[in-house]
């Protein structure tokens, strides 16, 4: 199992790497004026990034006052990784063909390359931040840059939407600022003055100390800031924009990883509140904003015209239905939040890959002005199909599973709450189905010019979201299960 | 009954609340900047007093950004940005001033109502720069929510970031991190903002968001 | 109530309300004064007011032909309401004979009627210019009485007490400390006193036209004495509210009750003194600022009565801890 932390030198931290190699790739990227190296080393850079995370898996060290490494997060800094790995290899391809048809320029393709590393330096730290502050300030980086990439088109559409995104994500930003500092004050009596009380380890292991009542506005305050990081209705407005007018390879980074990023946080804080018996339970108020996300979706779904606004509003759902599950608690219910987030995120960024070919392909994000995939392009056409399979949750693939860990549970405790999620999940269902078979189906619509990408990172993902779908990695498992404990 | 410290903590905050309260009355955005400028002064007053009554002179690094540069650049360049655009004509409120008022009053209420039991534990100084800096938070959300011109909906948002700033500062042995990421974070909003600022400069020849919204694709 | 009731708080209770009747006309022509010379005018002398009042004395009084008694009873009601009030906020001293009655509220409910008064007057005639000036009038005040209730509130709940004499006391002993209640208190009176005096720039007091009068256009159909017991009236309010912002947030120099003479004399001199910087300022404020739309007059306003309920909610914050 050493094999591999034998075969690098004793001075590298995998920990460090992780973070280190994003943020140099980020420096050296900004100068380098060649797109296809830049492309290249974005590629080099997340497999890096990527190869530190699987050493992680291997050698875990020991939580330190900043970073940590732990059952909650290792999976989740492998998945950010490898995702961003993919993504890259996806956008090396796909900006080649932005550039080509003149929507991108060379400058803006630095700009783009610079904050795609900066980026997933910022969602590495905040994966790895073990001071709340830390995460704070790590989050807010991941979405600042996102909110520059959403823009770069430039056109009025795409400034509206980084507009939109910008004032929604700093009010939340700003929300959860208010939120870390009521945890800190709640802490501050308890564990002292200074770097001690923004500690996350240490703060769960006096959690039982801290005021409940204070606790508790100060979770509110995080679920509205991060809350509308991860897309939840009401706070959801900024999403379905963001999505449709930025370049494809951010809509995958966005649904993918950042909506998890910032979920994650979120439930750092869960662990924290569950930790304390006397602070009121979470689950009521995320199970309504869960219900409420999924329902409300899975109405909009039907009145979409643009295939990625549909595609973020289904990301819309899919956080409902995660955040659903962790208000119903339980051994269950969290393992089954977690594998839902997992799935999710590769799921999600496989379709998105695959729509951006389409999109290229056809010229159009319209669904109208699509058709017959799988006449004239069969293998996109039937990845498409698997993906949108996989995300509407038909077995055998991953998604199925998770969710039908929820409705069992669901239904175990709260019948009634099962039904609506239910028929959430088949409005959803229903939505995909229809206004997809045209797109893949039916006659041919639309330009057919060869695809000028690869397909790996697509078949790379529907294969992990499959092989899940049969089979769990028993690690897997047993990190799953000792975090839904925690989350109590 | 309260010592001096307090007395001045006291008024320093009460006075960034009347700015803010200054700053939903205003309607033209020449004069807004002022107010933003003197938001900015009058926080960094506040961020100097923390200073030196917590003896935590690193807060007067927190108290120096804000004075140079929320209170002297930012509303510098956005006035240079707001003449060259030519848009220093009345802001069109949504809701009547008024009735705005009125609502940051009854925000300035239920903060008070929410954080001042909620602190009970704490030192009289950390207890009502919270409550007060919650209130200043809300009133910025109020004026973002009740403004169609994107700089005054920028000019809230700033005067929000104020608010958080005051709580920060407020809870006694803040670690540096965070004042260093607040600031930080100024910085960078403000560098996209202004480049956002100007994008849309270029595309309309407005930054009324009740236009910009005529080419939104949510409909589509 | 005071038992022990020496002569000389009769006295100096009579002196006060001599005083201040002797006063009054000299304050307003310190503020004519002062804003003809920032003009770069001579301007008319300090005791032109006097003269004026003199003069109209002197003339005949015109009464419309559906002039009612109210519209002669009215001017002696209106002066001598205004001078009952401005006799009971304490000037040079406090703890004088009557100022068990010189309540706060009972001095904004003086001026309230007082103001009733007017505006009936105005109406009564028929015209237009004085429904115009009434209504306008009374627009203004429904603003600014609740403007003034939350003021009083702030500075009650600070000293404790509405009674003027006991505020004054309180305020003078330094224990105050310092308060933001009571400067937002401070620039929501002054916002008060400039609507209640009809001054910029809530209105013109040395416009002729009809567009923008509202205390002139309800007294266009007053003449001889009736106008003379107004302008005295409208000299007496001006004095009051000045008295009343210098006894209330500038209280240094006011003889406390039970003080020998030379304390009063002191206290009457600082007295004097206050009354011209606040011409001045007066002065000044008007020749710096224009005189707004009627129709943002009411935000005007409204920020004098959010000012007030600021300041008692910061209040409830240092007090509810």
């Amino acid at each position: 199992m050493n094999i591999l932390s034998d075969l690098l030198p004793g001075w590298f931290d995998p920990l460090l790497g992780i973070l280190i190699i994003p943020l140099a790739a980020a420096v050296i990227l900004a100068m380098v004026p060649n797109y296809r190296i830049s492309a290249a080393l974005n590629v080099a850079a997340a497999f890096g990034s990527l190869g530190c995370a699987v050493t992680l898996l291997f050698e875990r060290p020991p939580p330190h006052a900043f970073l940590l490494v732990d059952d909650f997060n290792i999976v989740f800094i492998l998945l950010n990784t490898f995702v961003g790995f993919t993504t890259s290899a996806f956008s090396a391809s796909y900006i080649a063909h932005e550039l080509e048809i003149g929507r991108l320029t060379a400058w803006h393709l630095r700009f783009y390359h610079a904050m795609f590393q900066l980026m997933l330096f910022g969602m590495n730290l905040a994966l790895v931040a073990n001071n709340i502050g830390l995460m704070w300030v790590a989050v807010e980086l991941a979405t600042l840059t996102t909110v520059l990439m959403v823009g770069i088109y430039r056109t009025h559409e795409a400034l509206e939407a980084a507009w939109k995104y910008f004032i929604l994500g700093s009010v939340g930003i700003a929300l959860a600022l208010f939120g870390t500092i009521l945890v800190y004050l709640a802490a501050r009596p308890v564990i002292g003055e200074g770097m001690d009380a923004m500690v996350w380890t240490t703060l769960v292991d006096h959690a039982r100390g801290l005021d409940p009542s204070l606790l508790n506005v100060a979770f509110v305050f995080l679920l509205l800031g991060y809350g509308t990081k991860v897309g939840l209705a009401p706070l959801h407005a900024w999403l379905p924009d963001a999505h449709a007018e930025g370049p494809t390879p951010i809509s995958a980074v966005l649904s993918g990883l950042l909506l998890n990023v910032a979920l994650y946080a979120l439930l750092r804080f869960k662990i924290l509140i569950a930790a304390n018996a006397s602070a009121i339970a979470p689950g009521p108020l995320l199970i309504g904003l869960g219900l409420l996300s999924l329902i409300f979706a899975g109405f909009m779904l039907y009145r979409r015209r643009d295939i990625k606004r549909m595609f973020a509003y289904s990301s819309i759902e899919h956080m409902g239905i995660i955040v659903f599950a962790f208000g119903m608690a339980g051994p269950l219910g969290n393992l089954a939040g977690l594998l839902q987030m997992t799935m999710h995120s590769l799921t999600k960024s496989a379709i998105f890959f695959t729509v951006g070919h389409v999109a290229q392909v056809k010229g159009t994000q319209r669904m109208a002005d699509m058709g017959g995939l799988t006449t004239t392009h069969p293998l996109l056409g039937w990845l498409l199909v698997a993906g949108v399979a996989a995300i509407a949750g038909l077995p055998p693939f991953g998604v199925f599973t998770s969710e039908f860990l929820i409705v069992t549970t669901t239904f175990a405790r709260e019948p009634i709450l099962a039904v609506l999620f239910i028929l959430g999940l088949l409005l959803a269902f229903g939505a995909l189905l229809l206004r997809l078979t045209d797109v893949a189906f039916g006659e041919v619509k639309g330009p057919v010019g060869p695809v000028h990408a690869s397909y790996l990172p697509v078949i790379a993902h529907l294969s992990l979201v499959l092989v899940a779908g049969i089979w769990l990695p028993p690690p897997l498992v047993v990190w799953f299960q000792h975090v839904a404990a925690l989350l109590g | 009954m309260h010592g001096i410290d307090f007395d001045i903590a006291h008024m320093l905050a009460g006075l960034l609340v009347l700015m803010s309260f200054l700053m939903l009355y205003q309607v033209r955005l020449l004069p807004l900047l002022n107010v933003l400028a003197a938001h900015a002064f009058v926080l960094s007053l506040s961020v100097s007093w923390q200073a030196y009554i917590q003896h935590a002179p690193h807060l007067f690094i927190t108290a120096g950004i804000a004075l140079v540069f929320k209170a002297i650049i930012v509303p510098m360049v956005l006035r240079r940005m707001v003449v060259r655009m030519g848009i220093h004509r009345e802001i069109e409120t949504v809701v009547s001033i008024g009735l705005t008022m009125l609502a940051g009053l009854g925000l300035v209420a239920l903060s008070l109502e929410v954080m001042l039991p909620l602190t009970a534990g704490a030192e009289p100084v950390v207890r009502e720069d919270i409550a007060l800096a919650l209130s200043v938070v809300l009133i910025g959300l109020l004026m973002m929510v009740t403004r169609r011109n994107a700089v005054s909906q920028v000019v809230g948002f700033m005067s929000l970031e104020n608010g958080i700033n005051l709580a920060a500062t407020g809870a006694r042995g803040m670690p540096l991190v965070v004042e260093i990421s607040v600031a930080f974070s100024v910085l960078i909003a403000f560098i996209v903002i202004g480049i956002f600022l100007f994008r849309i400069r270029e595309r309309f020849d407005t930054v009324d968001v009740g236009v910009m919204d005529e080419f939104r694709g949510g409909r589509q | 109530m005071s038992e022990a009731a020496s002569p000389w708080l009769l006295l100096a209770q009579l002196c006060q309300m001599t005083i201040v009747m002797a006063l009054a006309p000299l304050l307003t022509g310190l503020v004519r004064k002062v804003k003809a010379r920032l003009q770069r005018r001579v301007g008319p002398p300090l005791v032109q007011p006097y003269l004026d009042l003199r003069r109209l004395m002197l003339k005949e009084v015109v009464l419309a032909e559906n002039a009612s008694w109210l519209f002669r009873i009215m001017p002696y009601l209106i002066l001598s309401i205004t001078w009952v009030a401005a006799a009971l906020v304490p000037t040079f001293a406090t703890g004088l004979m009557f100022s068990w009655s010189g309540d706060l509220i009972v001095i904004a409910g003086l001026l309230g009627a007082a103001r009733f008064a007017q505006a009936l007057a105005g109406l009564d005639v028929g015209t237009s210019f004085g429904g115009i000036g009434s209504s306008r009038e009374v627009m203004f005040a429904s603003l600014a009485e609740p403007a003034i209730i939350m003021i009083i509130l702030c500075v009650a709940l600070i000293a404790g007490s509405t009674q003027l004499s006991t505020i004054a006391d309180h305020m003078a002993n330094g224990e105050v400390g310092l308060r933001v209640s009571l400067a937002l208190a401070l620039v929501g009176l002054i916002i008060v006193a400039l609507a209640e005096n009809a001054r910029i720039p809530v209105d013109n007091p040395a416009t002729h036209l009809e567009l923008t009068m509202v205390h002139e256009a309800m007294v266009l159909e007053y003449s001889g004495r009736h106008l003379a017991m107004i302008d005295l009236a409208a000299f007496l309010k001006l004095l009051l509210y000045v008295s009343l912002i210098g006894c209330i947030f500038f209280p240094f120099g006011i003889a406390q009750s039970g003080s020998g003479p030379e304390f009063y004399l002191l206290g009457l001199l600082i007295y004097l003194m206050k009354l011209g910087v606040c011409g001045v300022l007066l002065g000044v404020l008007e020749m710096s600022i224009a005189k707004m739309r009627v129709f943002r007059v009411p935000n005007f306003l409204g920020g004098a009565f959010m000012l007030g309920l600021l300041g008692v909610l910061l209040l409830y914050v240092s007090r509810g801890m």
